[in-house]
């Protein structure tokens, strides 16, 4: 049964290359069951293994199925090879499932768009690169789903491509997430070069063995994976490239910029973890980015006034929040958190997309308003989500993952209170903007007009995506001991004057703080029009990274290319054409046409020759 | 008496060479073209009889014949050039300028 694995990639990407070449003549009907069906296969056969990996775990808990050897060069031996332990099974199980249903949604979602089966090549192929990268038994079959998902992103970000504007947010979020993928690249080749193998278990074997805790090599290593993990899960100081990410289509923006791509940086480190436990200082940076990352972006989420920026921001904002579980050695907190993330962040964007598409593509939310009675599916589902994300106590799936988060960063010893109290001011900040959205969006007196109403194949993800939100906490135990067989455990030393339950009960206390202070905000004085303090400016304007960027990189590097418009190494090229150039004119001059001179030339030539001839 | 000759054909074919270049009747031309190969018949002739060879005298037989068969493909060059310009100046033929 566990060797079906290599189908998970295979059926979607399979389907990508049908709709690809045939897309645009096949009907739209078979285009959406093709593509829609790949994926719901593809789950089908997660869903199968991982029952199989459950009632019979395979010895070591891992199972690798090598399929074919892919390079052979002077030791370089990489195969094409699928590992399946616990953390890759949860993730090909959310990632499939989660991608299921947001392909059920874009059935409906872009039924009216052109280029239906060109999304639905995209999106397919995007899951089969995304799984391939969780699956990849070798660092660089991990890098080719890495690239995939990077090209896919670019692409689907691009996907409306007649206004450059979304051109532009597409190239602008390929090239800052290949700054981080170049430092991946350099980090593969160092571990190549000092540990000879990319095959992941036998690399942290070896590295552990060989090098000595916090030496410079385990640094460097660490510090370029994370480098890569940086830029494609959107952390400082990369982190510009996701807000301006949601010019792509609504489905896309859950799918990629939400619930799967943007965490493969977390499971890069997740996977490479003995790599970043023999260099403390780096996973020290990696909680400090998380940290830094999740208030800054909830900061920025406080001050938008596009529906969907708000939730880039807090994806932002939620990864921070495993980063910083990473960086305390609490990887199945992580993991947990990664996937709870993934339904209710799902579950936003979806019902998001709902509205948006009610409302005649209307992003901003200041427009909106009183959507409460008009759009109930998307209000209720809307604030199931939202509390997951803020934290609901108890009741809803974020809440068990963030108070795993919070409790491991105070009692883990690589933990500090620090972290701790950043952690518990992100949930204040989460609960305020999530629920300033809310009641924008859904209370107050009616913005525009609601023009038309979700169908089933949108209903659906979300209903389901709903359930899972709340639901996906509670087996919050059995999750995180399950995943003690692919990363190690956290083990508690200090405690402090804190005990778990204390740390969810201040984190709860700050989502109600949070949520009083939106109500207070937003809801009893109906604000209307967006503040437009220097602060507020300053927030809308993501702490002005992206002015700071154009001003230190874009506009120099510009400005160097204008100087350089006719490129200083042509000038020789372009010097030899001109001597030419010259030389033909001299030398056409005396062409002079007339038959005579050409007599005394040959004559003289004659005479010169001889003469040589003769006297030399 | 064999240095007499070399000189005697030396003259000649300067002085055809100098008939070619000088002049611009293309026929004045192709007159001083023959000039020039019975220069060199000359030298052959006199080279042969300085080594007592047949070689020389052959040779000039194969120049003569190679003239005749020149004379007339030029002649037939002439006609169609004046057909052409209507006058007979080779530097009115000058249209292949660089």
């Amino acid at each position: 049964m566990l060797t079906l694995v290599w189908l998970v990639p295979a059926i979607p990407f399979g389907s990508a290359l049908i709709l690809a070449t045939f897309g645009p003549r096949l009907p739209r009907k078979v285009i959406a069951v093709l593509g829609t069906g790949a994926i719901a296969a593809s789950c089908a056969i997660s869903l199968l293994i991982a029952s199989e990996f459950l009632r019979n775990p395979p010895s070591g808990n891992a199972f690798t199925q090598v399929l074919w050897r892919w390079i052979d060069v002077a030791g370089f031996r990489p195969n094409v090879a699928f590992y399946l332990d616990a953390l890759s099974l949860i993730m090909i199980v959310v990632v499939t499932f989660v991608a299921f249903l947001i392909h059920l949604y874009s059935t409906e979602f872009m039924a009216e768009d052109d280029g239906y089966s060109r999304f639905f090549a995209y999106m397919n192929l995007f899951v089969a690169s995304m799984v391939t990268l969780v699956l990849a038994d070798n660092l660089l079959l991990l890098y080719l789903g890495w690239e995939g998902v990077g090209l896919c992103s670019y692409l689907l970000i691009g996907f409306w491509y007649r206004d450059p504007v979304n051109g532009l947010a597409a190239r602008k979020a390929f090239i800052v997430t290949r700054i981080g993928d170049t430092a991946l690249s350099i980090g593969l080749f160092l571990l190549f070069t000092n540990l000879g193998t990319l095959r992941i278990q036998d690399l942290l074997q070896r590295a552990s063995m060989q090098w000595p805790q916090n030496s410079s090599l385990p640094i460097a290593a660490a510090a370029l994976l994370l480098g890569g993990a940086v830029g494609k899960s959107a952390q400082l100081p990369l982190q510009t490239w996701l807000p301006d990410a949601m010019a792509g289509p609504t489905p896309t923006s859950a799918l990629i910029h939400a619930a799967t791509m943007v965490t493969a940086g977390v499971y890069l480190i997740a996977r490479t973890h003995t790599l970043f436990e023999l260099a403390r200082p780096v996973q020290f940076i990696v909680a400090i980015i998380g940290a830094a990352t999740l208030l800054l972006a909830g900061f920025s989420a406080l001050a938008q006034r596009d529906i969907k920026r708000v939730l880039a921001y807090s994806t932002m904002s939620q990864i921070g929040y495993m980063f910083l579980a990473l960086g305390v050695g609490a990887w199945t907190a992580a993991i947990f958190h990664f996937m709870t993330h993934a339904f209710f962040k799902a579950l936003l964007f979806l019902a998001a997309g709902i509205v948006i598409n009610a409302l005649h593509h209307e992003h901003d939310m200041f427009r909106m308003g009183g959507l409460r009675r008009e759009l109930p599916l998307a209000f209720w589902t809307f604030l199931i989500g939202g509390s997951a994300l803020a934290g609901l106590p108890l009741i809803t799936a974020g809440a068990y993952s963030k108070d795993l988060i919070l409790w491991d960063e105070w009692s883990s010893p690589l933990g500090a209170p620090g972290l701790w109290a950043a952690g518990v001011a992100g949930v204040f900040l989460t609960s305020l903007y999530t629920f300033r959205l809310i009641f924008l969006v859904f209370f107050g007196r009616q913005g525009t007009e609601v023009t038309s109403r979700p169908g089933f194949a949108m209903q659906l993800p979300v209903w389901i995506l709903a359930v899972l939100s709340i639901a996906a906490g509670f087996p919050g135990r059995s999750i995180t001991r399950f995943l003690v067989t692919a990363l190690p455990g956290t083990t508690e030393t200090t405690h402090g004057f804190l005990s778990e339950t204390r740390s969810g009960i201040i984190a709860g206390l700050m989502f109600a703080a949070g949520l009083l202070l939106a109500v207070f905000l937003y809801l009893r004085p109906p604000i209307r029009q967006p503040s437009t303090s220097a602060l507020q400016r300053l927030w809308q304007a993501d702490w002005g990274f992206d002015w700071i960027y154009d001003r230190a990189f874009v506009r120099p590097v510009v400005w160097i290319s204008n100087l350089n418009k006719n490129d200083i190494v042509d000038s020789f090229y372009d010097g030899i054409a001109a001597t030419t150039e010259l030389a033909y004119r001299a030398l056409s001059r005396i062409q002079t046409g007339r038959m005579r001179w050409y007599a005394a030339g040959i004559a003289a030539g004659s005479a010169l020759f001889i003469a040589i001839a003769i006297f030399l | 008496m064999i240095r007499d000759g070399f000189i005697l054909a030396g003259i000649l074919f300067a002085l055809g060479t100098a008939g070619v270049l000088v002049r611009r009747n293309i026929i004045f031309m192709l007159m001083s073209i023959e000039v020039m190969l019975n220069a060199a018949g000359l030298a052959f002739i006199v080279a042969g009889a300085r080594w007592s060879q047949p070689d020389g005298q052959i040779l000039f037989l194969f120049i003569l014949s190679m003239a005749a068969a020149e004379v007339s493909v030029g002649l037939a060059l002439v006609l169609r050039f004046y057909h052409q310009y209507k006058l007979l100046d080779a530097d009115a033929a000058n249209k292949m300028r660089g």
